[in-house]
């Protein structure tokens, strides 16, 4: 059989039921073995979007993601999928197509050299040069991206070789002499572990993306309940630990809650897990938690002390870990009289500084009503998407995620046109479930293209876009930190979103009046298809509270 | 705020960072890798996009062909040494990584100087040379041409008594490394 037919076994093997492609020059061999080959194919009208929904998928489901493009621009447009999956550790393996091999390194006809520009950006890459690697090196691509911290891996794979015909034998195994992940979690660590939380007086878990990536969400609850620990998670944990819970204290960081990040700054034993001290959660780093000893619980060696040094590091994976360290904790029955005083210090701020905003008397439609609405219509079950801003941000604070993998977004690249294709990946592997896509009007163009794969694929989203006619976030700093001298934040109310979604063959609807906004929601998650809600908000409204960048958590603003 | 019911009482404050992030002195790196096409590419941008200066690299072949060594010395002093390995442990080609010990280890290096060398000079230089136990493979009027080995210190010494006599030209391979006794590297 030819090369690619055996890509197609390969692909099947692994249980990859679904990719998202676009076809071109370099990837037809590829293109020609979908016709006989049994799996889904999604035609995107973007690579980018392609990249995102296998994202989408894979932070959904759990399973590994595959996108396909073709060479030079193909592949350069999977570049911020690829590069945003590294930051929040989605597996995901792109199959790139390559000019043929006698063009390679002459620039030829659209090429790139795909593994250079993404080897800094992906867990690894395979650049296939002899036609029998390649149903190996597919299998080893799997591996890679969903085992130890997932991640994204290339595959580039030049056009002649994928016709050539080879002998395939199914691979059962798979050789990295250099990739062993260390999943165990030493022993002796946890116990040290569970005995400094048991000396503790004032600990917090703060739980990260890591929790949902490694399924450890009920072992976090079980640890967490094993004594009243107060727990905070990362906006890449949020759905970890459920948010309407009597120890859950809100995310943290930046636009975290006061009682959060005031909690970190006067903890005395911080519990990380999966998460890895990202600015955006620090702030000046030098001023984080300055009280505080840290456990660090990570299946990346590499993350422990890498911003804050770990004085119990425990390498290996938290599902595995959690159990242990609840039980050994257990075992030293401490007394949970001994957070009483932390409780109640916790309780004072929390009645002080709730999340709260001034609503609207009249029709106005504030930005944070807007994410209760939702929250509200969908009666918070919904997996929710989510580009990146100010939308974003509200909808961490004001959405009570309950489960894991509920909320799908971009935290480490911060990408925007992220959120409508990873919600149609998110639908594409979820079809049971309410996807619901909250956007900003300026991040929804950057990937609307992908309504119409939706409408053709009846890929049943629902958008909703939360549009104050700004990019938002960029004029709230530059109201706050640059004397609110607009530069080139304003888009105003083009395009008609409305018109927009009708014109992909998808329903538009607009909202501008907060009193029948439940009933619209309502109305918009009944229609059967994929819709498209342009909500009018108020325009300058600012995400608060926050931790200016570079600050400490005491200095905390709004 | 009673006291912890357990026996095995672990005050907070004795807890201690785990590792040494900072060393302050040269470490040289052996990192056996597959020989595959690229290794050393990822190897060079991993150094290049996460900040950390390569004083000195050597890549060649070991006794099994899959495989090969690069050796590798960096400033301690200005690299968190835990962090630049376990960043090179995530390569998926890197298969080990050992930080060798400065007196378990067998390092040399190999320098080639072209030295201004007249007549009048030339007798001191070859004096020199014989200190080092340099070899001189190349002789014209006014130059010589010196080959010199040894640990990095014994190259920069030699180095630093040549300058003076006009050193036009030099070649360094930085250091490759193998650990003493029977062991392996």
């Amino acid at each position: 059989m030819r090369a690619v037919d055996a890509l197609m076994e390969c692909l099947k093997a692994e249980g990859a039921e679904v990719v998202f492609g676009l076809p071109g020059g370099a990837n037809l061999p590829t293109y020609d073995a979908f016709c006989d080959a049994g799996i889904r194919h999604i035609l995107v009208r973007h690579e980018a979007g392609g990249g995102h929904a296998a994202e989408g998928y894979a932070k959904a489901t759990g399973r590994v993601g595959v996108a396909l493009a073709t060479s030079g621009p193909g592949a350069t447009n999977l570049v911020t999928p690829i590069c945003d999956a590294m930051m929040d550790s989605v597996p995901v393996v792109f199959i790139t197509g390559q000019v043929r091999t006698e063009l390679l390194g002459t620039d030829g006809f659209q090429e790139a050299d795909t593994i250079g520009i993404t080897m800094p950006i992906a867990k690894h890459s395979f650049l296939i040069q002899q036609p029998l690697e390649l149903p190996r090196s597919i299998h080893e691509a799997f591996h890679i991206a969903r085992t130890g911290r997932p991640g994204p891996v290339v595959v580039d794979i030049p056009q002649d070789l994928s016709r050539a015909a080879i002998t395939y034998e199914p691979v059962s195994d798979v050789r990295l002499p250099g990739y062993q992940p260390t999943t165990e979690g030493n022993q002796k660590q946890i116990r040290l572990a569970a005995k400094a939380l048991a000396n503790s007086r004032r600990p917090v878990i703060y739980a990260g993306g890591g929790v949902v990536c490694g399924e450890a969400g009920t072992e976090l609850i079980e640890f967490a309940t094993a004594d009243r620990f107060p727990v905070t998670c990362t906006v890449m944990g949020l759905g970890a630990f459920p948010a309407p819970h009597e120890q859950w204290l809100g995310m943290l960081g930046m636009h975290g809650t006061r009682s959060a990040n005031y909690a970190i700054d006067e903890a005395d034993l911080i519990c990380a897990i999966g998460a890895r001290f990202d600015d955006r959660v620090t702030g000046q780093l030098t001023e984080f938690a300055p009280r505080a000893k840290f456990i660090h619980i990570d299946i990346d060696p590499a993350e422990i002390s890498k911003n804050v040094p770990a004085h119990i590091p425990i390498v290996g994976d938290a599902r595995n870990i959690l159990p242990r360290l609840t039980a050994a904790y257990r075992a030293l029955a401490p007394d949970p009289a001994r957070l009483e005083g932390w409780w109640s210090r916790i309780r004072a701020w929390q009645q002080r500084h709730p999340l709260r905003y001034d609503d609207s008397a009249d029709s106005e439609i504030k930005p944070q009503f807007m994410i209760e609405a939702l929250y509200e219509a969908t009666a918070g079950e919904a997996i929710v998407t989510s580009d990146v801003g100010q939308h974003q941000m509200w909808t961490a604070q004001y959405f009570h995620f309950s489960r894991p993998r509920q909320w799908i977004n971009s935290g480490g690249l911060g990408t925007m046109g992220f959120g409508l294709p990873a919600a149609m990946g998110a639908k594409v592997g979820r079809p049971d479930q309410t996807v619901v896509c909250i956007a900003g009007d300026g991040s929804v163009q950057m990937n609307a293209q992908e309504l119409a794969t939706c409408v053709q694929e009846g890929i049943a989203i629902k958008v909703f876009v939360m549009n104050n006619g700004y990019l938002g976030m960029v004029r709230q700093w530059q109201e706050l930190f640059w004397d609110g001298r607009y530069s080139h934040v304003e888009t105003g109310p083009w395009p008609d979103l409305v018109k927009l979604a009708q014109a992909h063959g998808a329903t538009g609807m607009r909202c501008a009046d907060k009193r029948t906004l439940v009933t619209d929601f309502k109305e918009a998650l009944a229609i059967d298809g994929p819709v498209l809600v342009d909500v009018r908000v108020t325009r300058e409204e600012n995400t608060f509270p926050m931790i200016p960048a570079g600050k400490p958590a005491r200095d905390m603003v709004g | 705020m009673g006291e912890p019911a357990t026996k095995d009482v672990l005050s907070l404050d004795e807890l201690e960072v785990a590792g040494q992030l900072r060393t302050g002195r040269k470490h040289i790196l052996s990192i056996l890798v597959e020989n595959k096409p690229g290794v050393l590419t990822r190897i060079a941008g991993l150094f290049a996009r996460r900040g950390f200066n390569i004083d000195t690299l050597a890549v060649g072949p070991t006794a099994d062909e899959k495989i090969s060594r690069i050796t590798l010395t960096l400033d301690g002093a200005k690299h968190p040494i835990d962090q630049v390995t376990k960043q090179l442990h995530k390569l998926v080609n890197v298969i080990k990584i050992r930080d060798l010990e400065p007196q378990d280890t067998l390092s040399r290096e190999l320098a080639l100087f072209k030295i201004s060398a007249d007549d009048s000079g030339r007798a001191e230089v070859m004096q020199i040379c014989e200190i080092f136990r340099a070899k001189i493979v190349d002789v014209s009027r006014r130059s010589v041409v010196v080959e010199v080995t040894g640990t990095c210190d014994k190259v920069d010494a030699f180095e630093r008594l040549v300058r003076p006599f006009g050193l036009v030209e030099m070649g360094r391979t930085g250091e490759i490394a193998i650990a003493r006794g029977r062991g392996e590297t």
